[in-house]
This record gives C-alpha cells, sequence and structure tokens, in this order.
C-alpha cells in the first residue's frame, strides 16, 4: 500500500504544526522522518494512523482517504507512538492476543501470530510477565510487537529505538529492514545515524515544512558543484603550501586543519580537474602528497544547515 | 458488536488484573450487606418484612460513589499514559471504544448485583418473597447503574486526572439525586415538574419496590445515551483541537 500525502497541513489555534506538506512512500520503501523537537513529525504521523484528522490537504492510504474510511485503513497500519504507552496492568501474552484481535487477526491464527512476533522481538523470557514489570528496553519490544502482531502492510514508527541498548537497537534495526521489503515503513528518529543505517529514502522537516528529501547519498551531495578533499602533504616547514594551495584555479578555500601537521581541507568547484591541479602543483613545489580523500558533506551537517536557520 | 465485545472483555480482565474490581466488590458488598441486614432505617430486621427494599434503596445511593470510582480510569487514565491514542488509531471505532468500556462496567456491576444473591436465598428463606418485585428491583438497580456508569465515562472523558473525573462523576449524580428534587420544591408550575422530572429520588422508590415503569426504562436509558454521546464527543474534539 502507497501512502500518498498532499498538502497536509495541521493547525493548533494560530500556529501552523504541519505547514502544506506533500510527499508519497511506496510499498518497499522505507522512509526515515527527520527533524528538530517540534518540527511536526508526531503531529503528520498522528495523521497518517487516522489518530486526528488534518485541517487541510489529504492523506491517502492505498486508494483510501484518511477521513473519509479510516475503518478501511486502520486494520493494515502497525502504529508504534512515541513513548510507546501500554497498557502496564495487563500481561504481555494477553495483550498482544487483545490487539491482534482487534486489528483483526482470524481466531484460528491469533496464536500462531503471538507465537512468532515474541520469538521476533525476543520477549520469550518475559512473556508471562505484566507489561509494567518490564525494563523499558523490553517495553520497548512490546511496542514493537503490538505494531507488528496483525502483519501490517504499513508500519509507521515513532523514535522505535529510544530506550533500547546498542545490541538490541542493532537487532531492531535489522527487523525494520527486514519487515521493510515489503512493506511501507515510515520511521521517525533523531538519531542520524539510524537513518544512514535503516532508511532508504530522508525526510527533513522544519517547521512544519518539507526541507530536504532524498536519500542518504543525494543529500550529501547536495552542495552542487562544491567539492570538498581532504589533502595531506608533506613539504619543508618553510614552505608556503596553503598559500600555494590558494593560488590555483578552481579553489575556492584552503583551510589548514589544526588536528595533523600538513591536513588542510580544500574546497573547490571541480573534482577530477581540481584533483589533477593539486597533485600539479605538488610535483612543481617538490611536496609530497600522502593522502588524498574526498569528503561527502555527513547528514550531521546538512540536518545542521537545513534546521537552524 | 464483536469490537464492543473484544474491548469490553480486555476492560473488565483490568479491573480484575489491577485489583479495582476486588477493592469495589468488597466494598460494596461491605455496604449493601450492612444496610439490609444490620443498619440504615429500612434492613430486614427493622421492617420485618421479607423483601429486599433496604438493598435497592441504599446500593442506589452507594452506585453514587461507587461507579464514579469504578469509571473515573476509564478514558481519564488512557488520555494520561497515552494508550488512548494507541486505542484510536486501532480497527475500532470511537464508539465502539465508549460503548466497550460502558459494557465492562455494566459487567463489574452485574457482578457485584450477583454477589448480593445470598441476600435474596437468605431473605427467601425467612419469609414469603415476592420474586417478581426482587426480580424488577435487580432489573431497576442495572438500570440505575447504567445512568450512572453514563455520567462517569462522561465525566471521566473531560480529563486525563481520574480523582477530577471521581469528584465531576460524583456531584453530578448528586445533582440527579437530590437537587433537582430540592429545587423543584423550591419552584412552582412547569418549572417544579420539569426539576421533578429530572430528578432521581422520585423514581427510586418505586424501582426498590419492584415497580419499573416504562418511562422510567425511558429516562434513565436516555441518561445514558446522553452521557455515551457527550463522552464520545470528547474523544472526536482531537479533530477539532488537541
Amino acid at each position: 500500500m502507497d501512502i500518498t500525502v498532499s498538502n497536509l497541513t495541521k493547525t493548533y489555534g494560530n500556529q501552523k504544526a504541519v505547514d502544506g506538506i506533500s510527499f508519497q512512500v511506496k510499498t518497499g520503501e522505507i522512509l526515515g522522518f527527520l527533524g528538530p523537537n517540534g518540527a511536526g513529525k508526531t503531529t503528520t504521523m498522528k495523521m497518517l494512523t487516522c489518530y486526528m484528522a488534518p485541517t487541510e490537504g489529504q492523506v491517502k492510504v492505498g486508494t483510501h482517504d484518511v477521513v473519509e474510511s479510516p475503518e478501511k485503513i486502520k486494520p493494515h497500519i502497525g502504529y508504534l507512538p512515541e513513548n510507546n504507552p501500554l497498557y502496564l496492568d495487563m500481561p504481555v501474552m494477553e495483550y498482544l492476543a487483545f490487539v491482534a484481535e482487534v486489528q483483526g487477526v482470524q481466531k484460528g491464527k491469533i496464536e500462531e501470530r503471538r507465537h512468532a512476533i515474541i520469538s521476533q522481538c525476543g520477549l520469550n523470557k518475559e512473556k508471562h510477565k505484566k507489561i509494567g514489570e518490564l525494563s523499558k528496553g523490553y517495553r520497548q519490544r512490546v511496542g514493537l510487537a503490538q505494531a507488528l502482531i496483525h502483519d501490517p502492510e504499513i508500519l509507521i514508527l515513532d523514535e522505535p529505538t529510544t530506550g533500547l541498548d546498542p545490541n538490541q537497537i542493532v537487532e531492531i534495526r535489522n527487523l525494520i529492514r527486514e519487515i521493510g521489503r515489503e512493506k511501507t515503513v515510515i520511521l521517525s528518529t533523531h538519531i542520524l545515524p539510524e537513518v544512514k543505517a535503516t532508511c532508504d529514502r530522508i525526510l527533513i522537516i522544519n517547521n512544519g515544512k518539507i526541507v530536504a528529501d532524498g536519500t542518504a547519498e543525494s543529500l550529501g551531495k547536495k552542495a552542487e558543484g562544491s567539492y570538498t578533499f581532504r589533502v595531506e602533504i608533506q613539504a619543508d616547514p618553510s614552505a608556503k603550501v596553503a598559500e600555494g594551495l590558494r593560488a590555483l584555479p578552481l579553489i575556492d578555500t584552503v583551510e589548514v586543519l589544526p588536528d595533523a601537521i600538513g591536513n588542510y581541507q580544500v574546497m573547490g568547484s571541480a573534482d577530477l580537474p581540481l584533483r589533477e591541479a593539486i597533485f600539479h602543483a605538488c610535483v612543481q613545489h617538490g611536496w609530497i602528497l600522502t593522502q588524498m580523500q574526498t569528503i561527502e558533506e555527513s547528514l550531521e551537517d546538512i540536518f545542521r544547515e537545513l534546521t537552524l536557520n | 458488536m464483536k469490537n464492543i465485545w473484544i474491548l469490553a472483555r480486555r476492560e473488565f480482565q483490568t479491573f480484575f488484573d489491577s485489583m479495582v474490581a476486588y477493592i469495589l466488590l468488597v466494598a460494596f458488598l461491605i455496604f449493601t450487606g450492612l444496610f439490609t441486614w444490620v443498619t440504615g432505617g429500612m434492613d430486614v430486621f427493622y421492617i420485618q418484612q421479607a423483601n429486599l427494599v433496604g438493598l435497592f434503596q441504599w446500593a442506589s445511593i452507594i452506585f453514587v460513589v461507587f461507579i464514579p470510582a469504578l469509571t473515573m480510569r476509564m478514558v481519564a487514565e488512557e488520555k494520561k499514559t497515552g494508550t488512548l491514542e494507541v486505542l484510536l488509531t486501532r480497527a475500532v471505532s470511537d464508539w465502539e471504544i465508549i460503548s466497550g468500556k460502558y459494557l465492562a462496567c455494566l459487567m463489574l456491576v452485574g457482578v457485584a448485583l450477583l454477589f448480593t444473591l445470598p441476600y435474596y436465598f437468605t431473605v427467601a428463606y425467612l419469609g414469603p418473597v415476592d420474586h417478581g418485585a426482587t426480580i424488577c428491583g435487580y432489573l431497576g438497580m442495572m438500570l440505575v447503574a447504567s445512568a450512572y456508569i453514563g455520567i462517569g465515562l462522561f465525566a471521566s472523558s473531560l480529563t486525563s486526572n481520574q480523582f477530577v473525573a471521581f469528584v465531576v462523576a460524583i456531584l453530578i449524580n448528586l445533582l440527579f439525586l437530590f437537587l433537582f428534587g430540592i429545587l423543584s420544591d423550591t419552584f412552582s408550575g412547569v418549572a417544579a415538574e420539569v426539576l421533578n422530572y429530572m430528578g432521581f429520588n422520585t423514581r427510586f422508590s418505586s424501582i426498590a419496590r419492584g415497580v419499573i415503569d416504562s418511562r422510567d426504562i425511558i429516562y434513565f436509558l436516555s441518561l445514558t445515551a446522553l452521557g455515551l454521546v457527550l463522552a464520545e464527543s470528547q474523544l472526536a474534539r482531537r479533530n477539532v483541537i488537541d
């Protein structure tokens, strides 16, 4: 099932939490939702899951509209909200059976699904406990299990890895990747390496608007026509390497890196010709070029650039 | 219908998982037992009649506190912990959620009344009992409870604080139980009649004697419906503002 969002807007009072965003997610795609706190990620997710109606615009899941026919959409959605609210008085097994039943899993299949999901989410040891007795990490697994139990076509996860230890994070990411092959997944997170590790596509939103949309790679090369290299040059201390480099055509800036002697960060407007020019300059001056590396702008940098205004 | 039943079963189970049910049942039985047998001006030995009028009279007053204690967490707690959000995104409608909660509360009241059946058998052993009137009395109690549950669910849907929900429900219950009756005495004409109609007090005494008028049935069921509609509209408010 594809999700199509067009011109979606949500207004709280006179504040626009989500401001006319449009995007599409296709089956088999994992979309990462990035943005600072209060950017509108959670509000968008609440509208996608039929929790609340948009002020303006439209959300279509498959061919159905979230406002007109939520009853057709809800059975196909698995949702893990922010803060992972659970019924703490209920035992894990009972809770999962309840969710399965409500979400329309056939009576005869509930037991089988529950068994599968419990082992998939690593809940075997804790399955007879009350949810309130579990640690945060295990509660998070229960949250994932309840989102997955009815084998939904669409999975919407609001910060799925909070509270997990590094091993669990890797497990859960792998699980999401695996599920994401056949389903439509949207996940939001603050953790940038996480998006890189799990998502096929990234959507950065800020102040309710989409400010970037693309793969981690395409966003990394976003600064069109600008290339950055890290260069290490061995030269006589008296040699003026930085000035020599600055004198080259195509080069915009040369920065002397303080962390290691003879390291420079060079930015210019060409890729191969620039690298050739650096090499020739070194030969000409008798410097020894020991290293040259292309630097992609990191996701962190892009994120900060786009959301700090 | 199937969804309502699934939701009601979970709520009912949670009453027992969280001990709420045990505490309330014990409290209910202590008070009804006390008023049926020992004291309260209408107990069996005082009035020297083999009937459960004392139980029914007092149960409908005990309900004023007992039922808000049951309903207070139904919506308020779920709002506070955020589970309401998950519930509303499940494959159920707002109506089914409210109805499920209503049904679960009614079932627990049913259980509480079931536990008073030994009173009935004891009274039947002591003297001739009007079985029809007693059965009607029990049905009447369910009817009264139903209205209180409607009110309680509405109060619970107003807030995310259980205690506030508890107090608001008791206040509304008292309004219907006493205040309308008292006010009707101070007015005259149509106003007095309307207020008198709105109050519970004139209806209780006949119900306790096992006489159920169809007007009483309509009255209590409309009050239930009103409570549930208002509770549902509180849930739907999330679409307008948050």
